[in-house]
């Protein structure tokens, strides 16, 4: 097993200062400056994310999406580069906007909210390998780490809700923590699986059980994958799960009264929530930086880290894709069948998918059998138990069966 | 809620009073847009009323021009030739799927989907460019006047016409597809909102609203005007009388409408296209009322004139004014999401409310 891709980011650069001026450094006084990073990786990240964003939606809507933005050359060449700078010039203009404080919000809180959802986001990012030897810090509790700090982000939305005494507001961060009870169970439940493969909590660790598996996570355990991902879609309150910031019911929910860069902070905390959980997806379910059908190497090389983070890069862009994508295709879901849907369909499923996973587990271990046989296996057993109960059951329109 | 709020559509205040997210009363204030139409009329020549009527509902000018028109042209006894009668047709059908166009447009973005929005308006987009070049305006028309039409159309609008319709109408069941086997919009619509025929009956409700309960009703057949007896049209009709059956209704009339439409190119005349009528002309003394089928339901006009060159009053009995009424009632005890949903589905437009 190549130890060195546990090897932490934080690590390498200790010991390069201490390299450098000949006396080790404590970890405390590195831990900022890695923070630093992460901080303008996500400004980074949330920028070209808002843009693509920007850009998804407009060929999906037969626009062409901000063009004059950015080097004229380049936009006359296709529609996919034009308007680059779009979004750093939205940035400076929300960073040079007046702060509006309304006269009747409770201000500790209102100005509270923003800086905490962005500090919880940077937080979550620690753990996160974005190639081999390259996560920030590999905690050994690296799921929970993730889950736990991110789901302080409903924190940070009812605090926003409450302070802006506004009625819209109020709702937006109510619904909020509504949704948040009913989506984080199935969540945690969905990574159970892969954790119960794995035999642990460390991202990295993660990643190097499913290349001695053989198979990435998602094939034994496709419904905590598809469970993952939809309770994640609404974890971080995306279309069609954006109850908590529905723009025709609740003006915008609990930004509502935010203004400036107070509000961008809000925007920014989403964008970065996005990539969070789709590498975390990727990461669990997805194989992370594996690259497919190439062995990791015994030593650490330069080159296999690049591939390695390109490639994890590749999968979450595919996965934030495929978000992108659901949200300007499908209608808003009501709020109470979006508690519906995450109690009665998703957390029983997230059981049943915990059930197989075990399964998995044992027939792997205890049997010594191969994981792509297993896997197989197990989506078998997974299709059966599903004809079985027959639970996806979609009601068709009786107008649309006349048509055909 | 209101009467600044993304989702009204203009200025309709709601009085809500919430019990958590569900309605517990509902009162729907109107009057934010009152501008005095009816007391303009008054003042102005019959000519020069048209324009004011554009200004009843922006989303269809042709129809409120139309219903003005022929109140008009009932009370002087005139008839307009039949280029003119067909021309007329044209103009309401291709403004009922302007209309259309707007509403499902508007209506997904209601219930949160953003991209049909932008579908149906590069579509509608396509019927405005039509009224450009027949009239050269895109929304307040001023083109239906009293004997006639403002200008004629030519061979080339009608071709132009078809040519949308060609490829357009393979792009209904696009719309369609957005939305119908979508489980999220499925259990957003069905069974929500649903108005019991009695209930229609009493507040008077009328146009693709009343065809959604389930009563085949349409001032277009049942008290014809202008050519639309030679005209061959099904009206379609659901029976659930819910959100998604007014969805339906209103999707099947855009068919409808493009078959009027392809009818009235083969059959429309040649011949003048407007009496020649004298800008001041008197109208006799007395009263009528007319009414027709707009994209909306049945908006009538109640006209009395003294004899001079100026209503002596004039009157609009509009579709959304009556549906708006419905409101109290039926948002009583549903969810926030459910309002908007609701309010969409009845193809509210607030100028036309209120006058």
């Amino acid at each position: 097993m190549p130890e060195w891709v546990q090897f932490s980011a934080g690590k390498h650069f200790q010991d390069l200062i201490a390299h450098l001026s000949g006396r080790s450094v404590p970890e405390i006084l590195v831990m900022p400056i890695m923070l630093a990073v992460i901080l303008g990786f996500i400004c980074g990240s949330s920028l070209i994310l808002i843009w693509a964003e920007r850009k998804v939606a407009a060929r999906i809507q037969n626009r062409v999406g901000p063009m004059m933005t950015g080097p004229r050359k380049l936009a006359e060449f296709s529609m996919w580069t034009g308007g680059l700078l779009q979004t750093a010039a939205d940035a400076i203009k929300l960073l040079v906007k007046e702060l509006i404080i309304p006269s009747k919000t409770d201000p500790v809180p209102f100005i509270a909210a923003p800086v905490l959802i962005v500090t919880v986001c940077v937080t979550a990012f620690v753990v996160i390998p974005f190639g081999p030897a390259l996560s920030v810090s590999d905690l050994n509790i690296g799921v929970v780490h993730v889950v736990s700090i991110s789901s302080l982000t409903v924190l940070s939305i009812v605090m926003a809700g409450w302070s802006s005494n506004s009625k819209y507001s109020l709702l937006g961060g109510l619904r909020s923590a509504a949704q948040m009870l009913s989506y984080e169970i199935p969540l945690i439940f969905a990574l159970l699986g892969p954790i119960l493969l794995a035999g642990g909590l460390s991202m990295q660790k993660m990643v190097l059980a499913q290349r001695e598996y053989g198979c990435w996570f998602f094939l034994p355990s496709l419904l905590g994958f598809l469970i993952y991902y939809v309770a994640s879609i609404a974890e971080v309150n995306r279309p069609p799960f954006d109850i908590p910031e529905a723009e025709s019911e609740l003006v915008a929910g609990y930004v509502s009264e935010y203004s400036g860069m107070m509000f961008a902070m809000f925007f920014l905390a989403e964008f970065a929530n996005m990539f969070l959980v789709c590498s975390v997806a990727a990461t669990v379910f997805l194989g992370g930086w594996l690259v497919p059908f190439m062995a990791v190497p015994e030593q650490m090389t330069p080159g296999y880290i690049a591939l390695g983070t390109l490639v994890f890069f590749a999968k979450t862009s595919f996965l934030v894709f495929i978000m992108m994508w659901i949200r300007w295709t499908f209608p808003r879901v009501r709020p109470d069948h979006l508690m519906n849907l995450g109690w009665k369909y998703l957390f029983p499923l997230s059981l049943l998918n915990l059930l197989i996973c075990a399964g998995v587990a044992v027939l792997k271990d205890v049997y010594k059998l191969n994981g792509w046989g297993v896997s197989l296996a197990s989506l078998g057993a997974l299709v059966f138990v599903l004809l079985l109960l027959q639970v996806v059951r979609v009601p068709r329109p009786t107008a649309f069966l006349e048509k055909v | 809620m209101g009467p600044q709020h993304p989702s009204t559509h203009g200025v309709l205040r709601m009085v809500l009073k919430m019990d958590g997210e569900r309605v517990v009363d509902c009162d729907p204030v109107v009057g934010y847009l009152h501008r005095s139409i009816e007391k303009m009329a008054e003042n102005r020549t019959f000519t020069q009323v048209i324009p004011v009527t554009d200004r009843l509902d922006y989303c269809t000018s042709m129809t409120s021009n139309y219903v003005y028109v022929l109140a008009v042209e009932k009370l002087a006894d005139l008839t307009p030739p039949p280029r003119a009668e067909y021309i007329r047709v044209i103009m309401t059908e291709l403004n009922r799927i302007a209309s259309h166009l707007l509403w499902y447009g508007t209506f997904c973005l209601e219930i949160g989907a953003t991209t049909p929005f932008l579908y149906s308006f590069r579509d509608r987009e396509k019927v405005l460019d039509l009224f450009e070049s027949a009239c050269g305006a895109r929304l307040l028309y001023n083109y239906i006047r009293i004997g006639g039409v403002s200008q004629d159309i030519n061979q080339k609008f009608l071709d132009r016409m078809i040519e949308f319709l060609d490829y357009w109408e393979p792009i209904i069941p696009e719309y369609e597809q957005l939305l119908d086997e979508n489980p999220i919009f499925y259990n957003r619509t069905v069974g929500v909102g649903t108005v019991p025929l009695a209930m229609c009956r009493n507040y008077g409700v009328s146009g693709p609203n009343v065809r959604a309960a389930g009563v085949a009703e349409d001032v277009r057949r049942d008290d014809p005007f202008a050519v639309y007896k030679e005209l061959e049209f099904d009206i379609p009709v659901e029976k659930e009388s819910d959100v998604f059956a007014r969805y339906r209704v209103r999707m099947r009339e855009l068919r409808e409408s493009a078959r009027i439409l392809r009818q009235c190119y083969e059959k429309i005349p040649t011949g003048a296209f407007g009496l020649p009528l004298n800008y001041r002309f008197k109208v006799p003394p007395g009263e009528t009322y007319v009414h027709i089928e707009s994209p909306r339901g049945d908006i009538g006009c109640y006209l009395a004139s003294s004899g001079g060159d100026m209503p002596w009053r004039c009157k609009f009995r509009t579709p959304s004014f009556v549906h708006i009424q419905l409101f109290k009632k039926l948002l009583e005890g549903v969810l926030i999401p459910d309002i908007m949903a609701i309010c969409a589905s009845f193809d509210i437009v607030l100028p036309e409310t209120d006058r």
